[in-house]
C-alpha cells in the first residue's frame, strides 16, 4: 500500500500521549457511534508506485491514439511547444494555492497579471479576469454580466457550439431567467430573426466567431443591431482566430469569452481547459472570478495583488457576481506561456496554417465527391455533406486518422485542420474518402 | 522583477513550425485585425528565464508547511502527475467516437465507483470543474427534484452563517433565496435556528461536517431528519471530507448530494488557484437530473459546462485513491486529525483556539483578545509566518471568529514539521507583546513588502501598458 504519511508509528503514539490518548479513535468521539461506518471501506487494496503506474497504463492504452486528428467542435488539437509542457509543471506553479498571500505568491500574480494583458490585447478588450472553468462556463457567467432589474432575457444564436447553448441554458435555468435561441440561416445567425427577436427585456446576445460550422458571422450588423436595441453584445472567440481576424474589440462588443484550450492545453478527454473572459472598462466590476491588479508595496516597489474583491463570494456572498472561487490559473498561466513562446507572428501563422490547411482539404474533397454544405467564409473548420459518412470515417479511423465531426443529422460532417495536419496527410484523407464514396 | 512584456525584443522568436506545404489562404482586409496582438517577443532561452524567475517567487507545498485551513494542501504526488500525463489520456478528442475512449471511460467509470463507496452516494458526475461549480450542479439537483414533483414553493435554502462564502452564493445563482441561520456559541448548527427557519418554503440546507470550524457536529442525524422531515434535502459540501473518509460517510450522515474537492481530499494539485475537480455524487433517487456529459443531447439535461469535466484531474485523484487503498483511505484522515490536534495542543497557551476541545482536520485560533492586548492582528501573525518561510493559515474565516486563524496541517506534514511550527507561533506570541511593531511591518525578509490593497481597488491597473 502507498502512503504519504512521514510520520513513523513511533511519533504518532508520541504525538497520541501528548494529547493524552491511547488511539486516534478517541479523536473521533463527536461523531455518533451510528454514524460510524463499522466495516472497512469497499475498496481495493492500496497499491505500490510501481503498481499503480502500471494498471494507469493499462487503462490508457484502452484508448485510441490517432497520428492524425480532423476533429474540433471545440477542442483542438494544435502543435503544443516542448516548453509549454515542462514550466507548468513546475513543482512550485503546480502545487501553490490560489495567491491569497501576495507576499509568497507573486510568481502566481504576475504570471496571471501577464495573462490578462494578453487576453486583452488578443481580445482588443480593456479588462480580463483571472480565468473561468471552460469557455461554456464563461459565455453562461457573460449571460449573468448582462443581465440586470430591467432586462433578463438572453438570446443566443443556434450556431454556438451545442454544449455552450446547453450550459448557458442551464445557468439561466439556475437564475430564473429565460433563454431564448436565434434560429440559423445558412449556417449563419439568421440576422432578420435576431431583430425581431431583440426587445426592451434583452439583456445579452451571444454569438459565435467562428462559429460551431466555422462559419465567419456578420459580426458588424449583430453588434450593431443588438446596441441598437439597448442589449450588450457578447463574442465567443476561438483565440486562434484572434491572432488574425477582427477583434471584439474592434468590433464593438461589451463581452469577449471563449475556450482558451488551443492555447497550449492537451485535448485530455475534455478537460482541464481554460474559460477566458474579458470586458470593457465600463462593465469592469460586472466581471465575475479572480482578477489580479497592480499596486505598490510597503517598500515602493511594484507588486501584484488578487483586486477588486468586492465582487466575489467570499466578501459579498448571496449578493456576488458569482459562485466562483477556484479557477485554471495553472491553464492561464500555461496559455500565457504558449502565446509568450509564439509570439505575435507565431500566433498569426498558426491561424494561417489553419485557414489554410482547412481551405485545402475541402478543395480535396470536393474533388472526391463531397458538396460544402454552406457557402459562408470559414476559418478552420467546414461542413461537407455526402452519402456514406459512418463508411468514411471508418475507412480514416482504420488508418489511424481520426475524421470529422459527425453532425447528428448522419449525412454531413464537420472537419477541423489544423497547423498539424500535413498536406501528405490531407491528400491521403481525400483519397481514402473518394474511394469510400466510389 | 520585470513583466514579460518589458523583456520583449522586437523580432526574438522560436522556430516551431514547418513552412506550409499547401496554398497560402489569407482573410479579406476588412475581415482582418489592424493591428496584431502586443504580445512579448522571446527567444526559447528567454522565455524559459522568465518562468523560472516567476517560480522562484511560489511557495509551493513542495517548499515548505502550508497549513491554509479549508484548503487540504496536502503533499501531491508526483506519480499522479506522470500518470495524467500519458499520451494516452492527454492525446484523445473529448469527442472521439466511444470505442475509441474506452480508457477514459474506466477511469471515470472506476474513480465513480470508489468515490460513491467513500461518500455513501450511489451515483457521480465529474462534469463540474470545481468545488464552487459543483455546488452549483448540486443545488441544481435539488432545484429538479422539486420541480419533478410540482413542489415550486421552495425557494428558500438555509445556510449556516460559518458556512463558506461559496455556499450563498451557489444557492443565490440557482435562483433561491438564502437563509442564514446563526450558529451556536459552541459554532455548530443551532437547532432552535434550524427548526425555526425549516418550512413548506424550503428547498433545502448547504452544510459541511466536519464544518467550518473544524468540528463535527455530532447533532448531525437530527439535523439531517428535521430538514428531510420538512420536505427538504440535504447538500453536503465536501471540502472536509479530509477528516472523514472511510470513517464516516455523507450518505450515513443523512446527505442527499454531496460535492468532493479532487483538489484537496484527492491529492490533486491547485495549480496556484485551479483547475480542480469538482465531482458531484447523489443519492439513486437523483441521479436522473445528473448532467451526462453528452454532447448535443438537446434540451432538458444540466450541463454545467462542455465536456466530460476536467478529466486530467480525475486521473490524478483516481491514482491517488488506488494507491491509498482501502485502508490507506482512512489512516490519511486519522493522521490528518492527529496531526491538527497535536498542533493545536503544542500551540495551546499562546494564541488561544477559538473552541477549546477535540478538533477534526483543522481548528481555528482566534486573536480577538491578543490584539486587545498588544495591537497585533490576526493578519500580523499571518504576515509574520511568511518570514520563517512558512504559508500563513486562512485569516479571518468563518465569518462567526473574529480575529481567525484557521490551521489545517494535513496528514503528511511530519511530527517535526509541526513541533517547529508550534515553536515559530509560540515565539511570535511572545514577540507581539514585547516588539509589536516588527510584526506589524512584517514580513521583512519577502520578496516584496505588504502591499496596498486599498489603491489596487481605487485605482485598478488590471493590465500592462506599454509607456507612451
Ligand atoms: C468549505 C469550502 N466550500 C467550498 C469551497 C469552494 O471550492 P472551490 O474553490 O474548489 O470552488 C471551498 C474552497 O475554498 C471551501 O473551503
Amino acid at each position: 500500500m502507498g502512503s504519504y504519511i512521514p510520520s513513523s508509528e513511533a511519533e504518532r503514539r508520541e504525538m497520541l500521549e501528548a494529547l493524552g490518548m491511547e488511539s486516534v479513535r478517541e479523536l473521533y468521539k463527536d461523531v455518533p457511534e451510528s454514524v460510524l461506518l463499522d466495516r472497512p471501506l469497499n475498496l481495493p487494496e492500496g497499491l505500490s508506485e510501481m503498481e499503480v503506474r502500471a494498471k494507469l497504463e493499462d487503462m490508457a492504452k484502452l484508448n485510441r491514439n490517432y497520428r492524425t486528428i480532423l476533429r474540433g467542435a471545440g477542442a483542438y488539437d494544435h502543435y503544443i511547444p516542448s516548453i509549454v509542457r515542462y514550466i507548468p509543471a513546475k513543482e512550485e506553479f503546480l502545487t501553490a494555492y490560489t495567491p491569497y498571500q501576495a507576499e509568497m505568491s507573486q510568481g502566481v500574480l504576475q504570471s496571471i497579471f501577464e495573462y490578462q494583458t494578453m487576453i486583452c490585447e488578443l481580445t482588443g478588450m480593456d479588462v480580463s479576469n483571472a480565468s473561468v472553468y471552460d469557455g461554456a462556463s464563461a459565455a453562461a457567467e457573460a449571460a449573468a454580466m448582462c443581465r440586470d432589474r430591467k432586462r433578463s432575457v438572453t438570446l443566443i444564436s443556434e450556431t454556438v457550439h451545442p454544449d455552450v447553448i446547453n450550459t448557458v441554458r442551464t445557468y439561466c435555468y439556475g437564475a430564473n431567467a429565460e433563454l431564448k435561441v436565434v434560429p440559423a440561416k445558412d449556417g449563419k445567425t439568421d440576422l432578420a430573426a435576431l431583430k425581431e427577436m431583440l426587445a426592451a427585456d434583452t439583456a445579452g446576445v451571444i454569438f459565435q466567431q467562428p462559429n460551431f460550422f466555422g462559419l465567419f458571422e456578420d459580426a458588424e450588423e449583430i453588434i450593431a443591431a443588438v446596441h441598437e436595441a439597448g442589449a450588450m453584445a457578447v463574442m465567443s472567440c476561438n483565440p486562434i482566430a484572434l491572432a488574425v481576424m477582427k477583434t471584439p474589440g474592434e468590433l464593438g462588443a461589451d463581452v469577449a469569452v471563449g475556450e482558451g484550450q488551443p492555447l497550449g492545453l492537451p485535448l485530455g478527454f475534455g478537460g482541464p481547459y481554460l474559460g477566458f473572459m474579458a470586458t470593457t472598462q465600463k462593465h469592469m466590476r460586472r466581471l465575475p472570478g479572480r482578477i489580479v491588479g497592480e499596486t505598490v508595496d510597503s517598500r515602493g516597489g511594484r507588486a501584484y495583488v488578487l483586486s477588486l474583491q468586492a465582487r466575489e463570494q467570499h466578501i459579498r456572498r448571496e449578493k456576488a457576481s458569482s459562485n466562483i472561487c477556484s479557477n485554471e490559473a495553472l491553464c492561464a498561466l500555461t496559455a500565457g506561456l504558449y502565446m509568450a513562446t509564439m509570439g505575435p507572428d507565431g500566433m498569426a501563422e498558426v491561424a494561417r496554417q489553419c485557414m489554410a490547411k482547412a481551405h485545402y482539404l475541402a478543395q480535396k474533397l470536393i474533388e472526391a465527391g463531397c458538396r460544402l454544405e454552406y457557402s459562408g467564409r470559414f476559418f478552420h473548420e467546414f461542413v461537407t455533406r455526402q452519402e456514406n459518412c459512418r463508411e468514411i470515417l471508418g475507412a480514416l479511423s482504420d488508418e489511424g486518422i481520426l475524421g470529422g465531426l459527425l453532425l447528428p443529422d448522419g449525412e454531413s460532417i464537420l472537419w477541423c485542420v489544423t497547423e498539424k495536419a500535413s498536406k501528405e496527410a490531407l491528400d491521403e484523407v481525400a483519397d481514402i474518402v473518394k474511394e469510400a464514396l466510389a | 522583477m520585470k513583466l514579460i512584456f518589458e523583456k520583449s525584443m522586437p523580432g526574438h522568436r522560436s522556430d516551431l513550425l514547418p513552412a506550409l506545404d499547401v496554398p497560402a489562404f489569407d482573410l479579406p482586409a476588412s475581415m482582418k485585425r489592424a493591428e496584431k496582438p502586443a504580445l512579448p517577443e522571446l527567444s526559447e532561452t528567454e522565455v524559459s528565464r522568465h518562468y523560472t524567475e516567476l517560480v522562484q517567487q511560489v511557495h509551493g507545498v513542495n517548499c515548505g508547511f502550508y497549513p491554509l485551513g479549508s484548503c487540504t494542501m496536502k503533499y501531491n504526488p508526483r506519480i499522479d502527475e506522470e500518470t495524467a500525463a500519458l499520451e494516452g489520456f492527454t492525446h484523445v478528442h473529448p469527442l472521439a467516437d466511444e470505442r475509441d475512449t474506452a480508457g477514459c471511460r474506466k477511469v471515470l467509470e472506476t474513480a465513480k465507483e470508489l468515490l460513491c463507496e467513500i461518500t455513501g452516494m450511489d451515483d457521480m458526475t465529474f462534469e463540474p470543474a470545481a468545488g464552487a461549480h459543483g455546488e452549483f450542479t448540486g443545488v441544481l439537483l435539488i432545484k429538479q427534484y422539486h420541480k419533478s414533483r410540482g413542489d415550486e414553493a421552495r425557494r428558500k435554502i438555509i445556510v449556516p452563517d460559518s458556512a463558506h462564502g461559496t455556499n450563498p452564493a451557489t444557492a443565490a445563482m440557482c435562483g433561491f433565496d438564502v437563509v442564514n441561520i446563526a450558529s451556536g456559541p459552541d459554532g455548530l448548527v443551532d437547532l432552535d435556528a434550524l427548526k425555526a427557519a425549516l418550512g413548506p418554503d424550503v428547498a433545502g440546507l448547504m452544510l459541511t461536517n466536519p464544518n467550518t470550524v473544524g468540528l463535527f457536529d455530532s447533532n448531525i442525524l437530527e439535523i439531517t431528519r428535521l430538514v428531510h422531515e420538512a420536505g427538504g434535502l440535504c447538500y453536503y459540501d465536501g471540502a472536509n471530507l479530509n477528516a472523514v473518509m472511510g470513517v464516516v460517510r455523507p450518505g450515513d450522515m443523512g446527505f442527499d448530494c454531496v460535492h468532493l474537492n479532487l483538489h484537496k481530499t484527492f491529492a490533486t494539485p491547485h495549480g496556484g488557484g485551479g483547475p480542480g475537480a469538482g465531482a458531484v455524487g447523489c443519492k439513486a433517487f437523483l441521479a436522473d437530473f445528473l448532467p451526462r456529459s453528452v454532447t448535443m443531447d438537446g434540451e432538458g439535461r444540466l450541463q454545467v459546462r462542455s465536456f466530460a469535466g476536467n478529466f486530467l484531474v480525475v486521473v490524478k485523484a483516481l491514482t491517488y485513491i488506488l494507491t491509498l487503498g482501502r485502508e490507506g483511505i482512512p489512516e490519511a484522515a486519522e493522521n490528518a486529525v492527529l496531526n491538527a490536534n497535536y498542533l493545536m495542543e503544542k500551540i495551546k497557551g499562546t494564541f488561544e483556539p477559538a473552541f477549546d476541545r477535540v478538533c477534526m482536520h483543522e481548528f481555528v485560533l482566534t486573536l480577538d483578545k491578543y490584539k486587545k492586548e498588544t495591537g497585533v492582528s490576526a493578519l500580523d501573525v499571518a504576515k509574520s509566518l511568511i518570514d520563517y518561510g512558512m504559508h500563513p493559515p486562512t485569516m479571518y474565516f468563518p465569518l462567526i471568529v473574529h480575529e481567525a486563524l484557521m490551521l489545517e496541517p494535513t496528514e503528511t506534514e511530519s511530527k517535526a514539521t509541526l513541533d517547529e511550527a508550534a515553536e515559530i507561533f509560540r515565539k511570535l506570541y511572545k514577540q507581539g507583546f514585547e516588539d509589536p511593531e516588527t510584526m506589524r511591518t512584517a514580513p521583512h525578509h519577502a520578496v516584496i513588502g505588504r502591499p496596498d490593497e486599498v489603491r489596487a481597488a481605487r485605482n485598478p491597473i488590471l493590465r500592462w501598458k506599454k509607456e507612451e
